[in-house]
């Protein structure tokens, strides 16, 4: 009995900390991610990464200028597609729908975050691109956009849940119209966690790249306005990842721990933000 | 909320205004073969004359497809189109296309063999053996008897072809098609094929990379990709039976032959050329573009770069080991520019 | 769930019998229209993305009908189209990554939900977050040029030494394939798996702990035999999940799959996947029934990604509704 005992509390011992190994594991990946990109990419970052263009192949030097700012308008057109659609949307789920169609909306927003994104890439290409015969910013900003959708309009309408009764029907009970209610009352308290929510959606389609790659295409030069092909920070790095310069390499890693770094530096403030206010109704 | 859709609407406008500029934009797609002589010369006739010409280098087999569908301006090419194509691009655009050859170019077989520096002798049964799968070690005699003196280690060939669709694969392939009866029925010639075997990479770029990284590889790519990434490549045998390594007179003797019958649309095979130091895996490239431009200032710009390219710009192509144009064929397509309305 | 059903008295009389344009003159009338507007939209465009799905792959579906799926041949210029190379990569490097992900992340949950003191689970849950918010295309370029060294240099040649005889680890060791794959996926889904189940384990009752424990089972024991099993549908539904994410993973697998359609019983071989054979040769398909045969492969990474999907949530929905106070006792 003794003996069994002993085994099995050894068992015990052994099996969580294996578990703790797992964990140990998983948190250390990151970092080594971390590592890696801070070693190799700390090393190319310099001023001429951020301000010039690319040069001939081949030859060393340049930058990339043009794929942080083609990134930036990317990221800022398909927030204007992303953000409202999601946001009334969600507004419209958690504040005037019934059962039935919340339901459908629902389902169609789950069905669409799980569409793979080079799927997405096909449809924007098959919409966008063809019929206007261009490769162009918008096509590129009509597939990000696409994927914030679900994220923006899932999390509005969570939060705006998250907001007591009690504060509607205080404001109603004092005369507000319905839609005087949601902006002024319900939506400002929800408004962290929508911030927070639109946040980490910009921070998942910063870096995706298969969208890209039949859309925006990229460009060697600055893209003019928003109907010409544009460089980006992801579609970059693949570039020159596979290409066989040494110069380009050093160029890749210089733009992963850019992109890796703003995405984590969005996220970790996003979260912060959410750990600290959850809708705490203004006084 | 009111504060924030002013700050944002203010961003657009600025970025919109800002960022458009008065040179103008011509976008272009194809080719990695003759990526490094386009992307040199359109910096240089961009500092020269100010036009941006933007080309993205996918593969020929995305630019004749692109220029097709009218997503980009010119598309280019190192294996021209077939009449099927030409007469799709016809179809979709009510207007023809037109090829125009740029340089001349070689494919050359690189590898990367460890304890292997020299340039190894190819004969058109070694390669067309490794790359139908038949020969697997590096030690065959059908390599190693052309190489006597070379110390081959016994190890698998790990073979390296385009996972994209491909000039340069068109104009191997073509080439094996030429010497070898058996890969003409088995696998043929064509941008995309299907492998017997191999890993694939994209790009030229791609394929070198692969190469410089995989021990006992093997693949196809152009002269420039091996000589400036220092992979060794290795010379083939001709069809006098001479092993010639490419390089501009040997690529420049294999153009030779093809000047005086060049077609009207300049579309024509040198591979397996007759010479005696002739280069077997010569090609032309091709820059694809429409007969019918839409935007009257790019296709001003488009033949004003096409006219520069043949003429003055020859003057930067054999510093990228490309060769320059036979002058006959440059007289040809000065004529023929013409034709772009 | 319950929207708010209190509606303002309006000046006027009955509301409901007013005309739709005179209740139009209402705000609030107008605020449901157009955020249902905003709402109908997400309908509508994902309906247009099926539907672009569909139609676009019409050539192939009626050349080759249900033999597409079980073809091996990919000719592009004899217009022989099968999925079956890319079906098998996509599953291949999916199962690959779940085999070694699962078992990690299924341990790192259950130590982070059972065995952590809060403070410590919370901030290795943080970072966990965080390492699921990596761009595919990062772990890409880790993968070019850190993983894929590593297994042709070490991992391959000491498997091949060890397990070689076994079809699994056969051939040569080329450093991309079916296996380095496998292992980058595993890196991705890891924190999915995690997060999930962490929650899911959280989210049993303590009765069933202290139950297990009251009656002489050992910590383990009582995580094993009664947690885990507890909340086994929602780990599921986490393992769905985490599939459903590999399956369409297409930047990071194209940078280390070795772009060949080829199957093989050996992890070590080269092949593809269906995202990464659109990406690669999407722009480049000449001809309708080439770019169909593409639209249809997209088609089919649709659908399997949905299916999971709909399983997922499915299991997650029966775990909380378990653990929602129905507990077994």
């Amino acid at each position: 009995m003794n003996f069994r005992l002993r085994w099995r509390k050894f068992v015990s011992g052994f099996m969580l900390a294996m578990t703790g190994v797992c964990a140990l594991v998983a948190v250390a990946v990151l970092f080594f991610i971390l590592g890696y990109l801070v070693y190799h990419g700390g090393t190319a970052i310099n001023w001429d990464f951020f301000t010039k263009l690319p040069t001939p192949v081949g030859e060393a030097g340049g930058g990339m200028a043009n794929a942080i700012v083609g990134s930036a308008k990317l990221l800022l057109l398909a927030s204007l597609l992303g953000v409202p659609i999601g946001f009334f949307g969600g507004i419209y789920l958690a504040e005037f729908s019934g059962t039935k169609v919340a339901f459908v909306v629902r389902y169609a927003a789950d069905l669409l975050n799980g569409v793979p994104s080079i799927v997405i890439g096909i449809f924007a290409y098959a919409l966008v691109v063809l019929p206007f015969k261009h490769f162009s910013t918008i096509a590129g900003a009509f597939g990000l956009g696409l994927m914030m959708i679900p994220i923006t309009l899932r999390s509005t309408e969570e939060f705006l849940h998250g907001v007591p009764r009690a504060l509607r029907e205080g404001s109603m009970a004092l005369g507000a119209s319905k839609w005087s209610t949601i902006m002024r009352v319900v939506v400002p308290a929800a408004y962290r966690g929508i911030v927070t929510a639109i946040l980490l959606a910009l921070a998942r389609v910063a870096g995706e790249t298969a969208p890209l790659l039949f859309t925006a295409f990229s460009n060697r030069y600055w893209s003019p306005g928003w109907s010409q092909p544009t460089a980006s920070l992801p579609v970059m790095i693949f570039t020159y990842a596979i290409s066989p310069y040494e110069d380009w390499h050093r160029q890749a890693w210089a733009a992963g721990l850019v992109l890796l770094g703003l995405i984590l530096m969005v996220n970790i403030v996003a979260r912060v933000i959410l750990a600290r206010g959850v809708a705490v109704p203004r006084s | 909320m009111k504060r924030f859709a002013g700050v944002l609407v203010a961003i657009l406008v600025l970025g919109g205004l800002v960022l458009a500029q008065n040179a103008l934009l011509i976008n272009g797609a194809g080719a990695t073969f003759p990526y490094p002589i386009y992307s040199k010369w359109f910096d240089e006739y961009h500092k020269a004359n100010g036009s941006q010409f933007n080309y993205q280098s996918v593969g020929s087999g995305a630019g004749i497809k692109q220029v097709t569908e009218g997503t980009v301006d010119f598309g280019a090419s190192d294996g021209p189109m077939n009449d099927d194509q030409i007469k799709a691009y016809r179809a979709k655009n009510g207007a023809g296309i037109l090829h125009f050859p740029t340089v001349l170019g070689a494919v050359v077989p690189t590898y990367n063999i460890p304890g292997v520096s020299e340039a190894l002798n190819f004969t058109p049964e070694a390669l067309s053996g490794i790359f139908l799968g038949r020969i697997s070690k590096w030690n065959d005699p059908a390599i190693a008897g052309a190489n006597k003196g070379v110390s081959l280690p016994a190890n698998d060939i790990v073979v390296i072809h385009r996972s994209d669709g491909s000039g340069t694969t068109y104009i191997w392939t073509d080439y094996l098609s030429k010497v070898n009866p058996d890969w003409k029925d088995k696998v043929g010639k064509g941008t995309s094929v299907n492998w017997p075997v191999g890993l694939g990479g994209k790009g030229n770029e791609g394929v070198t990379g692969l190469i410089k990284q995989t021990p006992n590889a093997i693949g196809y790519v152009e002269l420039i990709y091996a000589a400036q990434n220092k992979v060794p490549y290795g010379s083939v045998k001709n069809s006098t039976g001479t092993f010639v390594k490419a390089d501009l007179a040997s690529v420049t003797e294999a153009a030779a032959g093809s000047v005086k019958n060049m077609p009207e649309d300049f579309r024509v095979s040198i591979t397996n050329a007759p010479g005696k130091n002739a280069y077997p895996v010569s090609s032309f490239t091709w820059l694809l573009i429409p007969e019918k431009f839409k935007d009257g200032g790019k296709r001003d710009a488009m033949k004003g770069f096409l006219k520069w390219a043949i003429t003055d710009g020859q003057g930067l192509v054999e510093n990228l080991s490309y060769a320059k144009l036979p002058k006959e064929v440059v007289e040809k397509e000065l004529k023929a520019i013409v034709k772009v309305q | 769930m319950a929207t708010s059903s209190i509606n303002v008295p309006n000046a006027s009389p009955v509301a409901g019998s007013r005309s739709f344009l005179s209740r139009l003159r209402n705000g609030d009338e107008i605020a449901r229209l157009i955020t249902f507007l905003f709402a109908a939209s997400v309908v509508l465009i994902t309906l247009m993305l099926v539907i672009e799905l569909w139609t676009g792959s019409v050539l192939p579906r009626h050349k080759f009908g249900m033999s597409f799926f079980f073809t091996r041949v990919w000719d592009p210029i004899a217009e022989e189209f099968g999925a079956l190379p890319f079906i098998y990569g996509t599953l291949v490097t999916a199962g690959v990554g779940l085999f070694l992900a699962v078992p990690l992340g299924i341990g790192a949950a259950i130590f982070l939900a059972e065995l952590a003191p809060q403070k410590i689970s919370d901030t290795l849950q943080f970072f966990i977050d965080l390492l699921a918010a990596v761009p595919s295309v990062i772990y890409g370029l880790l993968g070019v040029f850190i993983v894929i060294p590593m297994m042709r240099e070490w991992i391959q040649p000491a498997l091949k030494n060890t397990l070689g005889f076994l079809p699994l680890f056969q051939g040569p060791a080329y450093g991309v394939g079916f296996f380095t794959a496998g292992i980058v996926l595993a890196i991705m889904v890891i924190p999915y798996i995690i997060s999930v189940s962490r929650e899911v384990l959280l989210s049993v009752p303590r009765d069933q702990r202290e139950a297990a424990l009251a009656l002489g089972s050992t910590r383990w024991e009582s995580t094993w035999k009664v947690v885990v099993p507890f909340a086994k549908s929602g780990i599921m539904g986490s393992i769905f999940l985490a599939l459903a994410r590999a399956l369409g993973e297409t930047m990071a697998v194209t940078m280390v799959i070795g772009n060949t359609p080829t199957i093989s019983s050996s992890l070590f071989s080269p092949g593809y996947s269906i995202a990464a054979v659109i990406a690669n040769e999407f722009t480049e398909a000449t001809g309708d029934m080439y770019l169909g045969a593409l639209i249809e492969l997209g088609l089919v990474l649709f659908l399997l990604t949905f299916i999971l999907n709909g399983l997922a949530r499915l299991l997650m929905l029966l775990t909380t509704q378990r653990g929602s106070g129905t507990g077994h006792a």
